[in-house]
């Protein structure tokens, strides 16, 4: 898993770049028409600053009334053309920029839905979450605010550059060291505030894992009197911390009054000499006023750009992120049998499958499976489970025992397809599973995991998740059918009740007669049961497994059990040992051999 | 806010010199226009190079002086920022280490750990642009208008009409945007709550083939966000343009008014050109005035959540002058009722119990029965409503709070080691422990044998949460922690659920023979656990059902029968 530093460069910036122009093809009108007004605000902008030059020279020189007035009308012209690009070119570029996001999340959302579960198992849902959260966000904010600042910067150095060269060059090039100076200082202290950034960045990191393990084992904290340590170590922390925020802080801000004051600076060398200038008659008073605005707006590009610029590569980093993920690989799906109605298997349901000859066979959905040298590893060479070889009648019921490891998690991986299996076969009623569509495949089958979860909504929502179509009758079927019922009555809204997020204002055993009774609506052919492992209390225990028993009626059941109490009417027990079956039998069979199994009733080894 | 500002005391030099310096730096910014229109009116007028010289070495050296103010109140502005953050961070965490159990079960993990990172950092960056900007703004505003007044009063009443006419626009705008700000916060919420949902659980997702479900909820929350963001920013937007508008229309106005003064002679065309420079400013500092606003806003939520925490009084309160010394291990409940804060219900009910220094009790009942309360009200966790609970005869109120947890172990139900070693792990129990102090403590819980097959014995890593342990291992390794206390009263909370029995058996026969001086009292789901204990307590629905031991339990108790039997299915006689 990956934790800790996200980097906040991208590692290919023209990729990451030409993929998210990509995005921009989407909304080529938003795109162009945002640069395009923005482009004429700006200019707008440059040409208004440098009607000053001639107004204020016919006020200081042969006072002519008619052209005055020429001179504000076209300055006004400028400034309405100033407000309607700048209006018109921001609001267009915001567009844009939601668009891009609010298709980027869509995208990114559809395609984590369709990776594989291995992906979900090999990455941390922090950093996905991580992802979809600060990465998109900071994405939101630097294509909102950078793209049209860039684009501005780039026109208003460009225009103000021509401006100020027809105006004079010998102040162009007074402009132009001082703004090599300038940029001088940003490369360095750009350079300082990079390092200081990833300092911070790596202490915020270091308090925020401290506080996450203090508060989470807050409690333990309090029966401990650990009160005073833990304080301690926080302090020492915090306080490194504290330093290395001020460090980056401070020289993030400090730019804005150097760069401020420099062109302060600027502004005094140019009144000197264009003071000069005019008296050597080289230059209008005019002049300097247009001038010395333009030296006012001219730093300010600079300034905003490299305030950015950590931000903008940061984003771009982020974007990269994004775009990994988008670059995942989804789940394939090659199947071609699929279930068909109106016909004599379960439920009236069979399989079709094609022939070559564009004909196709039915067979009966039953539930049948068989694993024939089944071999699998999550990482190629390192087996889990060895060559399993087991069948399962239609409504009989498997479970599997062994200690955490031993693969029994991993077999119920693999008959929904989580997982593909490296060698071997699995046959669901005769059929190779690889054939069979996933989504016909997932279709039959329901899991009920130890690890329940549930939805936002409410709690007949949360049980029509097993099926979308279901009455409210048949929610309610389903919920007296799991034992859930009663509960779910006495609640104050009945089945109206609002779940939190996953659930939470539920205990773990309600959580748990809720998953069975979703999986009770599904109605499925085969289930898959990954028994609670947590404490849940003697009765709701009993209700559980009431629950259980009554939904497995009549379908085939494969159980991951924690518990032996309930494999004991198990029609076989597979008892795994390092991914190999070493024993089966039934429970009167196993106990007789005295065998592993056996150790395990009697309490002399752990199950877990 | 207010609540906040004595946690500036420490840096308040610094909070009090950003300011003054940004006010500085502010003052030479101003002056520097002032003094072109010198070189413009009198310098050119006069041909007066020399004068021209000094004036502009002057506006250079305004210009430095400036920027020194403005780097060292950047520094500053730095410092207070987030030394004040840091202190309230470190405040918020010493109150959360304050806080009784109640209080923890108010605030969940996850909030207050937002509070401590996130919040805190935003609190420090908003007052560090607090300090700088909010004083700036103003001040460049008033300054600007004060130069602008001296250089030409009459010309200065077209502030009187610019000035309104954008803090009106200003604050229609922030008014407007408040709560749209607001609302797209919690759809930005409803986006990643669905994210998280089915990150969670996407297992589920996948095996009922919900992936076309997810992604219609999804959308419709994602288009909603997109639609409420536009709004929000269709207002921000608009401010620019419309700010433009009246700093360029206050512009041609002084040109105008003022070009007839120039013509007239009333007026330098230098003055003019500085009035415009001010005009300038004083409307980019009302701009600057409301995206200070908007920052704040931002930082209020933060400001809110934090100072809930440290509003919050811990349940739990010391008396004066507190016992220190506990003489023994003998407990009493007398007419104990307990009902959790914010519920109606009466948790525990008519609790009556007394028992002696070194008794082995063992508690069991099914979830919801109370014996975890019961248990917490000993070494004061939870402090009972009504009744007294005493140790060695003494109200637990009357203790000193560490020196009673000193001497009650608890080995809490959800336990967690932390990050470091065994050896680090162990001297949560006792700082000064040695090595064959832990060894003991290793060995009397069990966890000798797996913890000495280690090649780096207690060196070995311990992982966030003990994650590295197996659930069993884990249970052991907590109880020897708890040993190493050497406390008089010793509890454990459904402590012993993933071990073997066999070795289960074992730690129970190490309470009762080798740590005989022990009060210990065990809460178990499985009977087993319990079942030499000298006495067992049967809960049930927040009362004491039954007492007694094993064989007179199973004769007079219903549940505890109904239990036993239920767990001996399975187990060969």
């Amino acid at each position: 898993m990956r934790r800790g530093h996200r980097q906040i460069r991208p590692s290919n910036t023209r990729r990451t770049l030409i993929r998210l122009f990509g995005y921009f093809k989407f909304n080529k009108g938003l795109f162009f028409g945002g640069i395009f007004f923005v482009i004429i605000g700006t200019m707008a902008q440059i040409a208004a600053n440098g009607m000053l030059s001639p107004v204020i020279d016919t006020l200081i020189g042969d006072y002519d009334q008619l052209q005055f007035i020429k001179y504000i009308a076209v300055m006004g012209l400028f400034v309405m053309l100033i407000s309607v690009g700048q209006y018109i070119g921001y609001k267009l570029m915001s567009q844009l920029a939601q668009r891009t996001v609010h298709r980027i999340r869509e995208d990114m959302f559809s395609h984590v839905e369709k990776l594989p579960i291995s992906y979900f198992d090999t990455h941390s849902h922090g950093d996905l979450m991580s992802t979809f959260t600060n990465d998109v966000d900071l994405l939101t904010q630097s294509l909102e605010q950078s793209a049209s600042q860039i684009i501005v910067s780039i026109v208003s150095v460009i225009g103000t550059f021509g401006m100020m060269l027809y105006l004079s060059w010998i102040l162009t090039l007074v402009v132009i060291s001082m703004l090599i100076i300038m940029l001088g200082v940003v490369r360095y202290i750009g350079k300082k505030s990079a390092t200081n950034f990833r300092d911070q960045q790596a202490k915020l990191a270091d308090m925020n894992s401290y506080v996450e393990e203090m508060m989470s084992g807050q409690k333990v904290v309090k029966v401990f009197n650990y009160e005073d340590r833990a304080i301690h170590s926080f302090n020492g922390r915090n306080e490194a911390l504290r330093i290395a925020s001020t460090g980056a802080a401070t020289y993030g801000v400090m730019l804005m009054p150097i760069m401020g004051n420099l062109s302060y600076v600027l502004y005094a060398l140019i009144s000197m000499l264009g003071a000069f200038l005019v008296m050597i008659n080289r230059m209008s008073v005019g002049n300097i006023a247009s001038f010395l605005q333009y030296t006012r707006t001219i730093s300010r590009p600079i300034t905003q750009v490299s305030n950015q610029l950590n931000m903008l590569f940061a984003a771009l980093a982020g974007a990269e992120r994004i775009f990994d993920v988008l670059d995942e690989e989804v789940e394939t799906d090659q199947g071609d049998v699929q279930l068909m109605e109106d016909c004599e298997g379960r439920g009236n349901i069979c399989w079709r499958i094609p022939k070559e000859n564009g004909k196709y066979e039915k067979v009966p959905l039953r539930g049948f499976i068989t694993f024939e040298n089944v071999n699998f590893g999550y990482i190629p060479g390192q087996k889990v489970l060895k060559n399993i070889n087991l069948y399962a009648k239609p409504g009989q019921k498997i479970a599997f025992v062994g200690s955490t490891g031993a693969g029994k998690t991993t077999i119920t991986n693999l008959i929904n397809r989580f997982y593909e299996i490296d060698e071997g076969k699995i046959l669901y009623d005769g059929i190779d599973i690889r054939r069979i569509k996933k989504h016909h495949l997932r279709s039959t089958m329901s899991i009920v995991l130890q690890d329940v979860r549930l939805f936002e909504g409410t709690i007949a929502d949360n049980i029509r998740y097993g099926r979308l179509s279901a009455t409210d009758e048949e929610v309610k079927e389903a919920a007296k059918l799991a034992n859930a019922h009663y509960f779910i009555k006495n609640l104050p809204k009945g089945y109206d009740t609002m779940l939190t997020v996953d659930g939470q204002n539920l205990s773990q055993g309600e959580r748990q007669l809720l998953s069975i009774a979703r999986a009770a609506v599904a109605n499925p052919t085969i289930l898959i049961l990954d028994e609670a492992t947590s404490s849940v209390d003697t009765r709701t225990e009993k209700l559980i497994a009431e629950g259980m028993d009554k939904l497995m009626e009549g379908r085939t059941t494969f159980v991951i059990a924690h518990r032996l109490s309930t494999v004991r009417d198990a029609d076989a027990i597979m008892v795994l040992e390092q991914g190999e079956i070493i024993e089966r039998g039934d429970h009167d069979y196993l106990m007789e051999q005295k065998g592993r199994y056996y150790a395990l009733n009697t309490g002399a080894i752990e199950l877990e | 806010m207010r609540t906040l500002i004595p946690y500036m005391k420490k840096y308040r030099i610094f909070a009090i010199l950003s300011p003054v310096l940004m006010i500085l730096e502010v003052m030479a910014d101003i002056i520097i226009p002032y003094l072109m229109s010198r070189i413009v009116d009198i310098g050119i007028v006069n041909r007066d190079i020399e004068y021209i010289v000094r004036i502009g070495l002057i506006m250079v050296g305004a210009a430095l002086f400036g920027m020194l103010f403005g780097i060292i109140s950047a520094h500053c502005g730095a410092r207070a920022g987030f030394g004040f953050a840091s202190e309230i961070r470190q405040k918020l965490f010493k109150k959360v280490q304050d806080f009784s159990f109640a209080n923890l079960d108010k605030f969940t993990v996850s909030s207050l750990i937002t509070r401590l990172t996130n919040d805190c950092d935003t609190i420090g960056r908003v007052t560090m642009m607090s300090l700088r900007m909010a004083i700036r703004a103003p001040f460049m505003a008033l300054f600007a208008l004060i130069m602008a007044l001296r250089i030409n009063a009459s010309l200065a009443k077209v502030f009187m009409v610019a000035i309104p006419v954008t803090v009106i626009a200003i604050t229609i705008v922030l008014i407007k945007a408040r709560p749209l700000f607001l609302e797209l916060q919690t759809r930005i919420d409803r986006v990643n709550a669905i994210i998280q949902e089915n990150l969670m659980g996407i297992r589920v997702v996948k095996s009922f083939n919900r992936q076309k479900h997810e992604e219609d909820k999804f959308k419709n929350r994602n288009d909603s966000l997109r639609d409420t963001a536009l709004q929000a920013i269709s207002l921000i937007i608009f401010l620019m343009p419309v700010l433009n508008l009246i700093v360029y229309s206050t512009i041609m106005a002084v040109l105008w008014f003022g070009g007839q003064q120039v013509v007239v002679g009333t007026m330098g065309g230098g003055e003019l050109i500085s009035f415009i420079t001010y005009i300038t400013q004083v409307l980019m500092a009302l701009m600057m005035i409301s995206f200070f606003f908007m920052q704040l806003l931002r930082g209020s939520a933060s400001v809110n959540r934090v100072v809930e925490v440290l509003n919050t009084e811990s349940e739990i309160k010391e008396i004066d002058n507190p016992v220190r010394e506990i003489r023994d291990g003998s407990i009493s409940f007398n007419d104990v009722c307990f009902r959790y804060p914010g519920s109606d219900e009466r948790t525990l009910k008519d609790i009556d119990l007394h028992i002696e220094t070194g008794e082995v009790i063992g508690i069991i009942g099914s979830t919801g029965s109370s014996k975890s309360t019961l248990v917490q009200l000993i070494p004061r966790l939870y402090d009972a409503t009504e009744g007294t609970v005493t140790v060695s005869g003494i109200d637990v109120k009357k203790y000193d709070i560490k020196a009673l947890r000193n001497q009650v172990a608890f080995v809490l139900q959800k336990n967690t080691l932390f990050s470091g070693t065994i050896r680090s792990n162990m001297k949560w129990g006792n700082e000064d422990a040695t090595d064959e102090e832990i060894i003991k403590a290793l060995k009397q819980a069990q966890a000798w044998e797996f913890v000495s097959k280690y090649d780096d014995g207690l060196d070995h890593r311990v992982e966030q949460g003990g994650d590295n342990f197996s659930g069993g291992q884990k249970q052991r390794l907590t109880i020897a922690r708890a040993l190493l206390k050497s406390p008089k009263i010793m509890i454990l909370d459904d402590s012993t659920s993933a071990v073997d029995m066999a070795t289960d058996a074992k730690i129970q026969q190490v309470f009762k023979e080798e740590l005989g001086h022990i009060t210990t009292i065990i809460i178990a789901q499985r009977i087993a656990s319990i079942q030499y204990a000298d006495r067992i307590i049967v809960m049930h629905e927040g009362r004491i059902e039954s007492m007694g031991d094993h064989e007179t339990l199973k004769n007079t108790s219903p549940i505890y029968r109904e239990i036993y039997e239920s767990q001996q299915k399975g187990v060969v006689a």
